[in-house]
């Protein structure tokens, strides 16, 4: 099933302009990373539900451990966590715009999308290391980003996602595999992300490849 | 490289006047009472455009006035040189400074240009030693033309070096002369003439335009001078230079470029300082500063550009300000929970949902909200601006600091509080709980040619790299090597 299939039905064709997901075993295959440095793949975990978008709501839902290792699992399509008796599933999602949206995600899974979290986890692997790069996100709502466990990006309160909002202080990436993880907190309508790496001169870096994690 | 272009200068209209100018030179001691002008010894009257040497700018004026400045800011006395007179302009070629001065022979309107040169302006250096090398231009008392207030022009389409000339008698000429020598190119060719009845001339090239500034109105009367900076334009070095209002200077044309205002009167003498990276910036000095005494002081000022007109602009003024960035509309701040002004309100209060909560809501000030701030460093961000306190900042000039063109550094502090904007590690911005008078903490607020403006500390730890405030995300702001193309480095500065 794609999200494409869902926007379909739900939201009539003239809204072309929403990203498409392919979600599960219809993700796309490599390169991951369009033309502006966008990372298109990722693997999310199916909404927990939470409640507030202000900083110290934001601070206290993600500093919460929801299941064991949650800042460094790297999960696989299909995975499952159970919180608060709940069982949860992690979903290859990739697509071919430059944000990928949780909206059309959650409502694939018949999962709500109001005052929700979504972990999202991707791997990029570097041809060398890389410094005095950035992470560059935009989030509808707020959100929290870890690169190699290290955070580094929280942006807080309702907001719609504009590229390069949430921008890290500049970081180095290591030689082959970074991970990159946020947790992206929605009030309620509409939900999405997207994340690219700025070089030293703020523009887009793209000489990196983004790994699907094998079953 | 800082580079400097050649201005004007201006003349007196006999012995009467220039008596009056050398008395108000002196009186220097008043100058610690200023915030905003330079400081140190600005006293001077028809100031030379600058010319750098060394890491030092020279300036020279009339009755053989020589300033110098580090930096820009903080201003001394330098060496009078070995020939004095009128409103003399200064260009470097080559490795020697050219140095034009002008002098009545007798009365005006019979008047004489001379050059003198030097290998350096530092007065120190053994290579200090000024030549004379004869008269370029004058005036023989019959013809209309007063020979004064010469002013340099080095084009920058060809490599010509022009001078134009005159006063407030008669026509402003224009000759040109041997960039290797200084000399005319023709001594006996008929100069150009290219406006009429005014002083102070000079001419500067901007996108395909050249322009001829000059200054009307009477000089050396103190607050009673109605000197004031006028303009035209041409697509030709030798004219016509025509107005706004397509008023030929020739003919009395000239657009307003800056006049009296707030406590100074009788600006003149433009002179162009151009810093690079799309920043200019101009000399100039008034016939009376109201907070000296009614002295002749130099200012430097930003330049502008305004549908293809330069505009004066103003120096930055300490007080509180909203910090946007241009790029993304989002406003420094430092980096925690805001709280709504006037508190948290629900919908559907007494007033009903869009009723408000009755009275006047004040101004949210950091004591009001403050109280869960962290302490110690706080990382600074961005945001859009909802009015709260952690978002508004005050700039204050920091005394004995130092400065640049036209201004003192400034502290940047969370208005209401110690909270010091400032560079750390890795040339992130951080806001530190006090200022310490580190350079780190201390900024320069630069005016950019659309009005927007450039903040730079004046050093990074670590780096001798000049970096600027960049708004480079909607929720953060970091520092970066400046790039005059780039809208992340512009920034307003707003009434919060």
């Amino acid at each position: 099933m794609t999200i494409n299939h869902i926007r379909k039905s739900l939201l009539g064709a003239a809204l072309s302009c929403i990203a498409f997901v392919s979600i599960g075993s219809n993700v796309s295959a490599a390169p991951h990373v369009d033309k502006d440095g966008f990372i298109q793949y990722w693997t999310i975990l199916e909404p927990i539900s939470v409640n507030g978008l202000n900083k110290s709501a934001v601070r206290a839902a993600v500093e919460r451990e929801y299941f064991p290792a949650q800042l460094s699992v790297l999960p696989k399509d299909g995975d499952k966590v159970t919180i608060a008796g709940n069982e949860h599933i992690w979903h290859a999602a990739s697509t071919d715009q430059y944000n990928i949206n949780l909206y059309f995600f959650s409502e694939a899974y018949k999962k709500p999308t109001s005052n929700v979290l979504f972990w999202c986890v991707t791997i990029i692997d570097c041809p060398q290391e890389m410094k005095n790069v950035r992470l560059a996100i935009g989030s509808n709502a707020a959100s929290v980003w870890w690169v190699n466990g290290q955070e580094v990006i929280g942006i807080y309160n309702d907001r719609q996602t504009v590229i390069d909002d949430g921008v890290s202080k500049r970081i180095t990436l290591k030689k082959g595999r970074n991970i990159i993880r946020g947790a992206v907190i929605n009030a309620g309508g509409a939900t999405d992300f997207c994340a690219r790496i700025l070089d030293a001169n703020d523009q887009p870096l793209k000489t990196f490849t983004v790994q699907v994690p094998a079953k | 490289m800082v580079k400097i272009h050649n201005a004007p200068a201006v003349n007196y209209r006999g012995a009467k006047q220039l008596s009056l100018v050398l008395g108000v030179m002196a009186l220097g001691s008043m100058a610690a009472q200023h915030a905003f002008a330079l400081e140190g010894a600005i006293e001077i009257h028809d100031p030379s455009t600058l010319a750098e040497c060394d890491g030092k700018y020279y300036t020279y004026g009339t009755g053989g006035t020589a300033l110098v400045s580090e930096d820009g800011w903080v201003w001394s006395r330098s060496q009078t040189p070995s020939r004095r007179g009128m409103a003399p302009d200064i260009i470097k070629l080559g490795d020697r400074y050219f140095q034009y001065v002008s002098a009545n022979v007798g009365g005006q309107p019979r008047a004489e240009i001379n050059l003198i040169t030097n290998k350096t302006l530092d007065p120190e250096s053994p290579d200090f030693e000024w030549v004379e090398e004869g008269l370029i231009a004058s005036s023989d008392g019959e013809e209309f033309c007063n020979a004064i207030d010469p002013g340099l022009f080095l084009d920058p389409t060809d490599g010509r070096l022009w001078m134009v000339y005159g006063s407030y008698f008669g026509f402003i000429r224009l000759v040109e002369l041997d960039p290797k020598t200084g000399q005319r190119v023709d001594p006996n060719g008929k100069p150009y003439e290219i406006a009429i009845n005014c002083e102070a001339s000079i001419m500067i090239y901007h996108d395909s335009w050249y322009y001829l500034l000059a200054t009307h109105g009477s000089c050396c009367q103190g607050a009673n001078s109605g000197y004031n900076i006028r303009v035209g334009r041409s697509k030709k070095v030798t004219g016509p230079f025509i107005d706004h209002v397509g008023i030929d200077m020739l003919q009395g044309g000239g657009k307003l470029f800056m006049g009296s205002g707030g406590r100074i009167v009788g600006p003149g003498h433009f002179g162009l300082i151009d810093l690079g990276d799309g920043v200019q910036r101009f000399s100039c000095h008034y016939e009376a500063d109201l907070d000296r005494g009614g002295a002749s002081v130099i200012d430097i000022l930003p330049l502008q550009w305004d549908d293809g007109w330069p505009v004066a602009g103003e120096n930055f003024k300490e007080g509180t300000y909203r910090i946007e960035s241009v790029r993304t509309g989002t406003a420094l701040e430092l980096a925690v929970e805001g709280s709504p002004v006037g508190g948290g309100r629900r919908r559907g209060g007494g007033g009903g949902m869009f009723g408000g909560s009755g009275g006047v809501i004040p101004d949210q000030q950091a004591s009001d909200v403050s109280a869960n701030w962290p302490e110690g460093e706080v990382d600074v961000g961005m945001a859009n601006y909802m009015c709260q306190a952690q978002q508004k900042w005050t700039f204050t000039p920091v005394a004995d600091a130092g400065g640049y063109f036209g201004s003192p550094f400034f502290k940047i502090t969370v208005a209401g509080t110690d909270r010091t904007l400032a560079v750390g590690p890795d040339a992130e911005l951080v806001a530190l709980p006090a200022f310490t008078g580190a350079p780190e903490q201390l900024w320069q607020v630069d005016q950019l040619d659309d009005g927007t403006w450039r903040i730079m500390p004046k050093a990074i730890p670590g780096t001798n790299e000049r970096m600027a405030l960049s708004g480079i995300g909607g929720s953060f702001a970091t520092l970066s090597k400046y790039d005059p193309d780039s809208v992340k480095h512009r920034w307003l500065l707003k009434t919060p």
